[in-house]
């Protein structure tokens, strides 16, 4: 693995400025430690830091630029000619890929030579035959066009990889030079290296942006990609869910309405079973339970928050569904076929969210001062009237806040949905009846491809878009209401 | 008792007695309690009745019917079945033989044939033959083999499968349970624990019954490690940052908005970020634990910054004050006072978030981690981080996923193991909290 | 007995026995915080309880509607008598002492209503008008006697957390009388407000006396002895000593009253 020798001796290299560039101000201060302007160790630190960070962003950059400027180049040198009807040039490039890491295979293998690799024509040989003996995966015959472009992958990149490893040396090099020479005992160490830490500091809290950054980006391109080959109105206003298997063909009904319908549906069930029972639950905690109940009944409820939405999946699937199907099913009152619907998510899916509709709504309970409850109480109120006409209003924008919480969470929950809700997109009132949502569908249409360019695939970015936005700004409504409603108490 | 004129209000009775309208009211408040203590009792209901079915189909997972069959194979059988053109199906024959001796040795009478045997326990004879291939020096010793019983055998055993339910087909006839049940009462077959499914890999689509756990733990193990490795650091230094030296600025803001609303992303669009990002653009391999814990890296982050901030928050400014006050620079109080004393906070709340990222699932359904069949353990180190592999949840979604009773229970029993792991870490990270919580 | 000031000579003939306390000890948890107190508050009085902080003064005001039960901890022991009745009997329910013993808190906590709802919420619960002029009749009764109806009569449908912070505590006074109550105990009305807002609160409490017995809990001396026509000292949960007002204040029997009144403790 050369990339991690070369991490290794950038490393090494920090290593080695760090002690050179501390015996060095040590031996000008002439064994006087008191003359330095920092402790040694911040001389040393100096050196490592200006040896290894440069070096390393360079070597990041590099690594994210390189396969960018390759695919490029390689992609300029395949001529339309060679993209089939029901292609794209996505897909040929993704073949080249292979072809390319099937050449690197076949080299490691010793089952080709470096020479053979460069220059090999199909003409000449059977490549793919070759290929696929030394244990590459090759999905179709590759044609010559499709050959050069690989060989020239490979070129590109190996000379790339090399070109790299020199430039982040020298500058790990150049670095650990500059550092050293600038050590001497008058020299500030310990407020550049401290400014680099800070500099640290900051590009680590900047990931939270770059997450959303990098949400957001692969959301939209793909999602642009998606209405280039699809129209954005049949995708938005469309009643029909209906991709077509074969990946390619034009034959696919991708509306998402039946699909919002399903989410909604099964969030409306969920919220349904959660929203009273946590909410009773939040009220009687916070209210009417002694310390000793309330010690123990609310870490208890909490750990249904804990428990991993995998559980609940096969909870729905294994546990509820069959016993509504006994319930509701054709031997009871005939309402259910199967046990996956939006009455077995719902409900699975409502256990979930108890606890989170409770112990946000309790935290929005007790945020209620005390004196609005003496106030009532004072007047002669029982607890109940207290709570119901002073205490709830009071506290009603925090519980809406809660709530919409809870609902975006529904939205957005995945696995429950997967395994109990059914997989038949339709747009029914019945809620025995399976239905399917946006998150089910995104797994479904991305599991297993690995080639983005099919309608069917790039659909799953403009559903996962759909859903960024409404839970986004649920959310984001939620977290403002909250907080305005805290402000108003604190 | 509406009285118009307030005077004979009801208020003015004597206290001792209590008015009909006051009786209302407290009937009220009691029904009221009683909404309360009702919705906390189903919310205890549904984890009761959560835990019992997680335990009532999760437990068969971890035994496994098996015949014990003890056999001695001469150098001449040896030989003989070597020289055979079905070299398999003469051990099997032998196998039969000394199956029948030991039943007759017990006093018990039934015919069977290999068919059954087959439809028992699978194909014997390749079995045998490998051990006696491998082990050339054991031959004319006794030797006892412990093999597996098919998946619907076992589910006869457990009761997963009853003599009302079963189907003739080509894995098990009604006929072959009279089988099992002879060989059950000569203790032949007997149940054991099913130490393969704690060490052993996933098996294919059509045996259940050697499906194991084991891989994907590690496969989860280098997951969590890529989580730990980066969450924890990076979400430090962004907690110090924004607890400590950050500026009241627009950057600022838009870090914690940032923040606060990628906490309540769907964890799929976390897995569409991983796919596109990580697979698509940079072209990390697929599968790969390094992929999966990088996604779960980004989910986690929020969780553990925002309880990390909250630990830095608890250390009291005086100490702050007291270090600034001895001349330490900002970085140096920092660093040697308050990230110290905040360090056990920290550290529960990076457990919690790691116990979180766990049991996450869909993200990596996404990259690759589900259907795919984890067969074999890493080789090494960065094997373990690259090659593809599943984790635990995935494991157990993919055999939710498959349509067979037999590995629905191994699902259920994935849960416990998964469950074991969080319920470990979760009473570590209270542990934690219970020694070193100082109240300021 | 003891020499009456003037201006509590025709009262004191005319006032009986509204409250009568007998040896009540108040715990919280192992804390003793009320020790033996026995008193005799009259009616159409205003009686004055006054000491240090943590005295107790509050702890015991809150006896006499029962306001500790809120709290889990506290136990209460000994009489409190209202009208003859005990009201710890297990027979009395608090929420019906609570309509006749109204209360006002150190803060005004106006509910986040309207003003209007505000003071109808405690006839509204007990059930005291038939109908919607019932109510608005009561409603505008309860603000006239809190001395605020000028003020808010045209915008009773604005939220009571807009006023201002005397207008609001004349508003939980309006919403307190509202229920008709008998009794009328003060925490400390005027701690949160301005002097002016103080002056006007202290002259509704004076017109109040004509209907009500009222107890106020003060930090302020010169408060307790411009409003109250009796006042009772506590000390490190003792009632020390309980007598006119001026009485009190000019010549008080027990030495620690005198070293409060004069500024040596407290």
């Amino acid at each position: 693995m050369p990339l991690l020798w070369l991490f290794l001796i950038v490393l090494a290299i920090a290593a080695t400025a760090f002690v050179l560039s501390r015996s060095r101000v040590l031996a000008m201060s002439g064994q006087d430690r008191r003359t330095l302007h920092s402790l040694p160790n911040y001389y040393g630190s100096n050196a490592a830091m200006k040896s290894a960070i440069p070096a390393l962003l360079v070597l990041v950059i590099w690594l994210l630029a390189q396969p960018f400027y390759v695919n490029n180049a390689v992609s300029g040198m395949i001529p339309d000619s060679a993209i089939a009807d029901s292609s794209s040039r996505g897909l040929v490039l993704a073949e080249v890929r292979r072809a390319a890491d099937g050449l690197d295979l076949a080299v490691a293998r010793g089952e080709m030579s470096e020479d053979e690799a460069r220059n090999l024509r199909t003409d000449f040989t059977d490549v793919t035959t070759r290929l696929e003996n030394a244990g590459a995966i090759v999905t179709s015959q590759i044609t010559q066009p499709i050959l050069r472009a690989a060989q020239r992958f490979r070129v590109m990149n190996t000379i790339g990889s090399q070109i790299m490893a020199v430039v982040v040396l020298l500058i790990a090099l150049a670095g650990a030079f500059w550092a050293f020479r600038e050590t001497d005992p008058v020299f500030r160490a310990r407020n550049t290296v401290e400014q680099g830490i800070r500099a640290l500091l900051i590009a680590a809290a900047s990931i939270a942006i770059l997450t959303t950054l990098g949400i957001v980006l692969s959301l939209v391109f793909n999602t642009i990609e998606f209405f280039r080959l699809y129209p954005a109105s049949e995708f938005f206003f469309g009643t029909n869910w209906a991709p077509s298997f074969s990946g390619r063909g034009g034959a696919s009904d991708l509306g998402i309405l039946p699909l919002l319908w399903g989410t909604f549906y099964i969030s409306i069930v969920a919220l349904i079973v959660a929203v009273p029972i946590g909410l009773f639950a939040a009220i009687y905690l916070s209210e009417y339970a002694s310390p000793r109940v309330r010690a123990f009944a609310k870490p208890m409820l909490e750990v249904l928050a804990g428990i991993p939405t995998i559980v609940y999946g096969l909870f729905a699937l294994l546990t509820v569904g069959p016993l509504l199907v006994e319930v509701f099913g054709d031997d009871g009152l005939g309402w259910m076929q199967s046990g996956t619907a939006v009455m077995t998510a719902g409900l699975v899916m409502g256990i979930m969210l108890i606890p989170f509709v409770s112990s946000l709504s309790d935290d929005i309970i007790n945020a209620v001062p005390q004196s609005m409850r003496d106030g009532s109480y004072g007047l002669g109120a029982t607890q109940s009237e207290t709570i119901r006409q002073v205490v709830l209003p009071a506290a009603l924008p925090g519980i809406v806040g809660a709530i919409l919480l809870a609902a975006s969470r529904a939205i957005g929950e995945t696995m429950i949905v997967v395994l109990g809700a059914g997989a038949a997109a339709r747009l029914s009132l019945n809620p025995f009846e399976a239905m399917t949502t946006v998150t089910a569908k995104i797994v479904s249409q991305l599991t297993g491809d690995s080639d983005f360019a099919s309608p069917e695939a790039l659909v799953a970015f403009a559903l996962g878009m759909t859903l960024f936005v409404i839970t986004l700004g649920l959310n984001i409504f939620a977290l403002y209401i909250v907080r305005k409603y805290r402000e108003q108490y604190e | 008792m509406t009285d118009a004129s307030m005077d004979s209000a009801p208020v003015k009775g004597r206290l001792t007695t209590v008015d009909a309208r006051t009786r209302k009211r407290n009937a009220a408040e009691k029904r009221f309690k009683a909404y309360g203590l009702v919705a906390i009792l189903i919310g205890l209901f549904f984890l009761v009745v959560l835990a019992v079915s997680i335990l009532r189909s999760g437990l068969p997972a971890f035994t496994q019917a098996e015949v014990q069959v003890e056999f001695t194979l001469t150098q001449e059988e040896f030989d003989a079945a070597e020289s055979q053109m079905l070299k398999t199906r003469a051990y099997e024959d032998l196998f039969i033989a000394a199956l029948q001796g030991q039943l007759e040795e017990r006093g018990l009478e039934v015919a069977f044939d290999p068919a059954a045997i087959e439809r028992l326990l699978g194909k014997t004879g390749g079995t045998i033959r490998e051990f006696f291939l491998e082990n050339p020096d054991r031959i004319g010793t006794p030797v006892t083999f412990d093999l597996a019983a098919s998946s619907r055998v076992d589910g006869y055993f457990k009761g997963r499968v009853t003599r009302d339910t079963v189907v003739d087909s080509r894995f098990l006839m009604v006929s072959d349970l009279d089988l099992v049940d002879a060989l059950a009462d000569a203790g032949i077959i007997t149940s054991s624990f099913n130490w393969n499914f704690i060490t052993g890999s996933d098996s294919g689509v059509d045996n259940p019954g050697g499906a194991g756990i084991g891989v994907s733990v590690i496969g989860s193990f280098f997951m969590m490690l890529v989580v730990l490795a980066l969450s924890l650091p990076i979400g430090v230094a962004a907690s110090i940052y924004l607890e400590e030296f950050a500026p009241q600025n627009w950057f600022t803001d838009l870090i914690e908005v940032n923040i606060s609303n990628l906490a309540a992303v769907p964890s799929i669009v976390f897995g569409i970020l991983g796919l596109a990002v990580f697979i698509q653009f940079m072209h990390l391999p697929q599968s790969a634990p390094l992929v999966g814990g990088l996604v779960l890296t980004l989910m986690t982050l929020p969780t553990i910054i925002i309880s990390t901030r909250a630990s830095l928050k608890s250390v009291p400014p005086s100490i702050r004050e007291a270090a600034l006050g001895v001349g330490a620079s900002k970085m140096q109080t920092v660093f040697h006072h308050v990230l110290p004393l905040a360090a056990p906070g920290i550290l529960t709340g990076t457990i919690i978030g790691l116990a979180q990222a766990l049991g996450e699932t869909a993200p990596l359904l996404l990259i690759g981690m589900v259907g795919f069949i984890a067969r074999a353990y890493p080789e090494g180190v960065v094997s373990g981080f690259i090659d593809p592999n599943s984790a635990m949840p995935a494991q157990i979604y993919t055999w939710a996923a498959r349509a067979d009773a037999g590995f629905y229970e191994k699902a259920w029993g994935g849960i416990i193991i998964l469950l074991i792991f969080l319920l470990t870490m979760n009473i570590i990270a209270i542990i934690l909290r219970r020694r070193f919580e100082r109240r300021w | 007995m003891y020499d009456a000031p003037h201006y509590t000579t025709q009262e004191t003939a005319v006032t009986d026995v509204k409250i009568k306390a007998k040896d009540v000890q108040v715990y919280y948890g192992e804390n003793h915080a009320i020790k033996d107190v026995s008193v005799e508050i009259e009616n159409n009085t205003v009686t004055a309880f006054i000491g240090p902080s943590g005295c107790g003064k509050s702890t015991f005001l809150r006896c006499i509607n029962r306001m500790n039960d809120t709290i889990d901890i506290c136990r209460v022991e000994g009489d409190i008598l209202i009208d003859g009745d005990d009201i710890y009997d297990k027979r009395v329910d608090p929420v019906q002492l609570r309509a006749k013993v109204g209360m006002v808190f150190q803060k005004p906590n106006p509910f986040p209503k309207s003003i209007y709802d505000n003071v109808a919420y405690g006839p509204k619960i007990h059930g005291m008008a038939r109908n919607k002029a019932e109510l608005d009749d009561i409603v505008e009764r309860a603000l006239r006697r809190g001395a605020i109806w000028d003020e808010v009569k045209d915008r009773l449908q604005a939220p009571g957390t807009g006023l201002s912070g005397g207008q609001q505590q004349r508003l939980c006074i309006a919403r307190a009388v509202a229920t008709e109550p008998e009794v009328l105990l003060m925490d400390e009305p005027c701690s949160a407000l301005d002097p002016i807002a103080t002056a006007q609160v202290e002259e509704l409490i004076d017109e109040l006396r004509q209907n009500y017995a009222v107890v106020i809990v003060t930090h302020s001396m010169q408060q307790a002895a411009r409003v109250s026509q009796k006042t009772a000292f506590f000390h490190l949960g003792y009632l020390v000593e309980y007598d006119d007002t001026s009485k009190i204040f000019t010549n008080p029997e027990d030495s620690r009253t005198e070293s409060y009144i004069t500024g040596r403790i407290g």
